[in-house]
């Protein structure tokens, strides 16, 4: 079978960035911006990008009746969650004055307000916006050929709290550490833009790409 | 470590060229904006930044055109502005490729339209340009005011005031222009972009009058911005952003190498 990725379409945010950084480094793949549940249930990878706010997420989410075959998709076909899409696989977040994800990872997305130490005196401002960067705090193949420590590009009020601190392969420091990349099994989410990282971005989605989700 | 100061070119485009005016006046060919973006993202640039400098329809349709192709090849963040008025605009420069919008004058004739927009598309969007001028005298308390028209028509509203209202109302970012020193290259206005930066919540760009690199470094040092952003130290080929970050992270500030 050839490989397909289907990036959910949910009517939010800028999906042509996240389709044409695919495209940039698909070799054998076909990469199809989508919320049709055949052409979702027959694809080989899954992408859950997001910008915007998670209450509209959900609520498109539900309506195009998805919960399901996102919840089965997240048990068996490489998944990758990009910000937005990374709070969504979460069972809750404070945003929208709390609301509940798909809960197929546990943990929470908190807001940075009130959470964060000033660093050198100056305040640190919210959204945690711009070039920050990831720890490598365990491998993972989507890592391979990108430097520890690298930057990558962050737009965010909003982080993550795994339940299980072992979910985290990355870490980043913005006046406290959160978990900038989350995985388990064939699910890997990040708090940053990989499609707008540069080359560090583009490495990791050609990984995504390859991942056979083990 | 932690988070970068960046570094954020700026392409004013008239008719599909990079142009570059000094106070708005005297427009002078600096090339072809696809060319000069993928140029700026090899020399490690953060972010570009288009303006649409007069956003007649046809320019429109051009400009969104020009980002769509620099969207297919420079995976950094994109932000456009100029004319940008209605919901509509909003989503077809998002549509093209862009990640961010400015908006300007929209949001002096109607501040609302700020909380609309980043309701329907999310703040980190959303970046509420301000282009103010000094108008207190000398000797009296520092006062800059907010204006329109390419820094024609005054306003009445205070730039603190304004900027604060503005992240209020949703803005993720300021993009604050410093109108007296526009085009003049000689540096930033650091006491108006420090009370500025100080006084809002959100990340805050410093631009207006960038003629060296230490201007660079003294919009984060001295102004406290979060983010430079020039365009003609960088048009001309007098210096690239790679030395512009070298320059920067020799006075000890924060980059992306």
């Amino acid at each position: 079978m050839k490989k397909m990725v289907a990036v959910i379409d949910y009517g939010m945010g800028n999906l042509r960035s996240v389709s044409k950084a695919l495209e940039h480094v698909a070799t054998d793949t076909s990469i199809v911006v989508t919320n049709d549940f055949q052409t979702i249930k027959n694809a080989s990878h899954i992408v859950l990008p997001g910008v915007g706010a998670l209450r509209d997420c959900m609520s498109e989410i539900k309506r195009l009746e998805l919960i399901d075959l996102l919840g089965e998709c997240a048990r068996n076909k490489p998944f990758l969650g990009i910000c937005l899409g990374m709070h969504a696989l979460l069972e809750h977040s404070e945003e929208n004055g709390g609301i509940d994800g798909l809960g197929i990872l546990f943990g929470n997305a908190l807001h940075f307000k009130n959470r964060v130490e000033p660093q050198g005196g100056d305040r640190l401002k919210i959204p945690h916006m711009g070039w920050n960067e990831v720890m490598q705090c365990k491998p993972h193949p989507l890592w391979s050929g990108i430097a520890d420590n690298s930057r990558f590009y962050f737009v965010h009020s909003y982080y993550v709290k795994p339940e299980m601190p072992e979910l985290m392969v990355g870490a980043t420091d913005y006046g406290l550490e959160f978990a900038s990349c989350i995985a388990r099994d064939n699910i890997f989410a990040a708090q940053f833009h990989p499609e707008k990282s540069q080359q560090a971005g583009l490495t990791l989605l050609g990984n995504f790409l390859q991942w056979d989700g083990s | 470590m932690g988070l970068a100061k960046r570094i954020i070119p700026c392409l004013d485009v008239d008719n599909g060229r990079v142009v570059k005016g000094v106070q708005f006046v005297g427009i002078r060919d600096a090339g072809d904006p696809v060319e000069i973006a993928e140029r700026y993202d090899k020399q490690g640039a953060d972010e570009l930044v288009f303006l649409d400098i007069t956003a007649s329809h046809e320019d429109r349709d051009t400009m969104l055109h020009i980002v769509e192709e620099v969207a297919g090849k420079v995976f950094i963040p994109l932000t456009v502005g100029g004319g940008i008025r209605t919901l509509e605009d909003i989503r077809n420069a998002l549509n093209a490729g862009a990640d961010k919008v400015g908006i300007n004058s929209a949001a002096v004739y109607r501040p609302e339209f700020v909380k609309e927009a980043a309701e329907k598309f999310g703040s980190q969007c959303i970046v509420v340009a301000i282009d103010a001028k000094k108008v207190s005298q000398e000797g009296e308390a520092l006062r800059w005011e907010i204006f329109t028209h390419g820094g024609r028509k005054p306003t009445g509203l205070d730039a603190i005031e304004w900027a604060i209202k503005m992240a209020d109302y949703g803005a993720g970012e300021i993009l604050l222009t410093c109108m007296d020193r526009d085009g003049t290259r000689d540096g930033f206005d650091i006491a108006l972009t420090r009370a500025v930066a100080e006084a809002v919540p959100v990340p805050v760009i410093a631009s207006g009058g960038v003629g060296t690199l230490e201007h660079l470094a003294e919009g984060v040092t001295e102004a406290k911005a979060d983010a430079v952003l020039a365009a003609s130290i960088f048009h001309y080929g007098e210096h690239t952003v790679e030395e512009a970050k070298q320059h920067m992270a020799a006075k000890g500030i924060e980059v992306r190498l």
